[in-house]
Parts: structure tokens; sequence; C-alpha cells
């Protein structure tokens, strides 16, 4: 199988998850708060000690360095980090040059101070920003949060094209039942200590 | 020329105003008396201590006598950096990482100064490589620890920026690269200051020292540039060998930030 698979993961409160994400379909991963549901993908990021095997089309997560483990398979917090003045130099050379139009921003956003951004801008920045990297996977945690209904939607179709032309094994964090019907493949919810598959709509 | 010795009861006159100073503190509510008080007492009796020490060792010169005083004082200073560190790396990490820097460069520079510069015969005379030693130790152990200080509190502070780069594949380098900067900075901040403002805002300590002692200021001046320079290279270069040490042992092999090594004080 080509994908992200999890075998017997164990981290925080979680113990011995197994997962498989096939390339360019999105699992989505749903539950109470505090119930491990970010750490689960900072476990899979390899950002968290964990025990059990990760690995991307057979390559294992200890095989490479970390840095080149966390440049393929790529999380995306829920609140993103901003750290230089401006925008344009969170982002590899080329990427400011053709930002999607589906993100809503003008093309000089990369000449943007980052301290003029609203809360949904730098997040759909920060998905921009790791999409720029050309990751293999990707790890969403709640990438809809700060933004309303009508972005949501918008930057949800965009991702979802994205995912399927790049092919990317996708885990995808959310809380909303409705985005959840909209985006996923699958879908898991954590109960207990352990992921059940959710099926059809409830 | 003829030095004036000091009486002790003429000291006790500088200890007077001192005194004032902690009174005046304690009626206006500072709350700096206590501290004041206590390091004024430990300065008369650590320099008191050191100057029997000095005598003793003037009089023996013996190479081990010289050594263990170093090493004395090396262990002295790694500990005031443990303590002046508000987060510091658990277990033995914070003492062996500023001791082992502080050791590296202050010894290297120190020694080197002694054999190539100054040439005393033997090259371990205590009346130079005491009181060079001292002030390396000195100055590198402020760098040393202002620049950990810096760099633990920073890391702690910036945990997100620094795991969000991470997430982005970036190496545990790459991802401390401003903070990085950030503790050099402040490490070396005292000695490039202070050589900035030597000789025409401040008269620094030693050379106005060799000056009331009878030295020919020109040669003081010589003697406080020599100083000056080895100071700020031992600095720089302890600072750079602690934060760089302190920066590694934050990440683990996996290039994960360990926030769970450090402690605080």
């Amino acid at each position: 199988m080509t994908g992200l698979l999890l075998e017997n993961v164990s981290v925080g409160a979680l113990s011995e998850v197994s997962l498989a994400v096939p390339d360019g379909q999105v699992v989505c991963l749903s539950g109470p708060s505090g119930s491990g549901k970010s750490r689960l993908l900072r476990a899979v990021a390899d950002l968290e000690p964990h025990n059990g095997a990760i690995s991307h089309n057979g390559a294992d997560q200890l095989d490479m360095p970390a840095h080149q483990w966390r440049s393929r398979v790529v999380m995306v917090p829920a609140d993103s980090q901003w750290w230089f003045d401006d925008v344009g130099a969170h982002f590899p050379y080329k990427a400011g040059e053709n930002v999607p139009e589906a993100l809503g921003f003008p093309s000089e956003v990369m000449a943007w101070s980052v301290s003029r951004l609203s809360s949904g801008e730098r997040q759909r920045l920060a998905l921009w920003r790791a999409l720029a990297l050309q990751p293999l996977a990707l790890l969403l945690d709640e990438p809809t949060a700060n933004l309303d209904g009508e972005a949501t939607r918008a930057i949800e179709t965009w991702l979802l094209e994205e995912i399927r032309r790049r092919q990317l094994a996708t885990l995808w964090v959310a809380h909303d039942p409705a985005q959840i019907q909209r985006v996923a493949n699958a879908h898991y919810r954590i109960h207990r200590a352990r992921l059940e598959p959710v099926h059809g709509s409830d | 020329m003829e030095v004036i010795d000091l009486a002790w009861w003429k000291l006790g006159l500088a200890a007077l105003l001192v005194l004032a100073l902690a009174a005046t503190g304690h009626l206006s509510r500072l709350g700096i008396t206590r501290s004041l008080l206590i390091a004024a007492i430990r300065t008369v009796i650590q320099l008191a201590l050191i100057g029997l020490v000095l005598e003793a060792l003037f009089a023996s010169s013996a190479f081990y006598w010289i050594a263990l005083l170093a090493t004395i004082m090396l262990l002295v200073a790694g500990r005031e950096v443990v303590v002046r560190q508000s987060r510091r790396l658990r277990g033995w990490w914070a003492f062996g990482i500023g001791t082992g820097a502080m050791f590296v460069s202050s010894f290297t520079v120190t020694v080197l100064a002694l054999m190539v510069v100054i040439g005393p015969e033997p090259w371990y005379a205590p009346q130079y490589a005491i009181p060079l030693l001292g002030m390396m130790l000195g100055n590198t152990m402020t760098g040393v620890s202002l620049a950990l200080d810096r760099l633990n509190e920073s890391v702690w502070r910036q945990r997100a920026v620094i795991e969000s780069r991470l997430m982005l594949g970036q190496t545990w380098q790459q991802a401390l690269e401003g903070i990085r900067r950030e503790a050099m900075r402040s490490g070396m901040m005292p000695s490039i200051n202070a050589m900035a403002a030597a000789g025409i805002v401040s008269l620094p300590g030693m050379m106005t020292g060799q000056i009331l002692a009878g030295s020919p200021p020109a040669v003081a001046v010589k003697y406080q540039i020599l100083v000056m320079l080895i100071i700020t290279a031992g600095t720089g270069f302890g600072a750079l060998m602690a934060v760089s040490w302190g920066g590694r042992r934050l990440f683990d092999e996996r290039e994960r930030l360990r926030l769970d090594r450090l402690t605080k004080s």
C-alpha cells in the first residue's frame, strides 16, 4: 500500500493506534479536546517521543534524519507561527510568485508585514507555506478553525484539489461533523485510548 | 615609587558608605538591603582570604598549588553560572556545559597569553598566572551565564515558533538560528561595551589598580589592552561553546525540542 502507515503507535493517552492513510485521501480524526488528537499528529511528525512504527510509502520514520521526515510529512498546527517581519521571508524562494488565487490574496502579499495579517489570513498562508515545501503527506490540525463559513468552504475545496492533484496522504483533525462529511474519505473518532472508525453520517 | 599601604581601619570608612546605602535602602523599602550586605560581607571575606592564599602561593610558587587554586576558581565559577540561570538544564548538564565552556576558553587563552605574549619564567609564575586567570574566568563567567540564561529563556518562551520551524522540515540548528544569535549577543555585549568605552568613559579597574600600585601608565595601558583583548576572545569563545552545547542538549537525537530537560531554579 502507498501512503502513510501507523502501526501500534502509542503516545500520551492513546495506545496501540494503527491507521492507514492512502495517498491522495483524507482521513479525519475527531474527539473531545484533550483526547490526544494533536499529540498523535505530533507523533506522526516525530515531534513527540512515541512507541510503534510510522512509515510513508515503505520508508520508515527512523530510517532518515528527523528534519528530512518532517519535510516529507508536514504538519500545520492549529495556531500558525510567524517569526520574521515580512510574510515572504517565511517562504521558499519561488513560492511567493504564485500564491494560489483560492487563498484570496493579492500578488503583493509576500511584501506584507506579518503584523497586519488577521488570524484567518495567517492560517491560510500557513497552509500555503506547508504546501510550498512539496510534501508527500499533510498533517492538518483544525486547518479552518479561524475562518468564517464562506472562507472555510473555499479553503476546503482548494485543499482537496491540491491533495488529489499532488496525491498527498492527509490526516485531518476536525470537530465540525459537516466538514468531516465534506472532506473525509474515512473518519475515526478517539474513544478512550483507541481510535474507532465512524461509518456513514452521524 | 613607593606604594602607600592601606590600613584595615581605613577600609572601614569605605564600609560605612555601604552601610549608609543599606540603611537608606532599608528605610525606603527598596528590598536590596539584604543582598547588598551579604554581597559586601562576602567580598571582604573572600578577598581577604585570597590575599592570604596569594601570599602563600607567591612564596612557594609550586605548579600543583597553582593548578589546585585554578581548579577551585573554575569550579566556583561553574556553580555561579548555574545559579545565574533562571531556567537551566536538569542534572549535571548545566554545570558541565558552563564549566566545560569556561575551562576550554579561559584556560586556553590564559595559557596562550602567558606563554606567547607575556612570557614570565616559569610560564605559570603565580604573580602573572593567577590574576590573569581570575580576570578571564570572571568575565567568561558573566558571558557564559548571560548567554545560557538567554538561550534557555528564549527557547522556553518561543517553543511554538521553534516547533513550527521543525514542522516545516528545518534542522534544529535552523530552528534555533535567531535564538542563538540573541544568546551570543547577550553574552558578548558586556565585553564589547567595555572595549568601546574603555579609556574614554571608564578607566578599567585593572589599569587603575596597576597605576595606583606604582606602574608607569604606559606599561599599565599595554597590560590593559592585552587583558581586554583576551577577555573578549575568551568570553566570545566560551559563550559560543556554551550556546552550541546547550542548544544541542535542548534537542534529542530525533531533533525534537525537549523542554522537559529544563528546570526552573
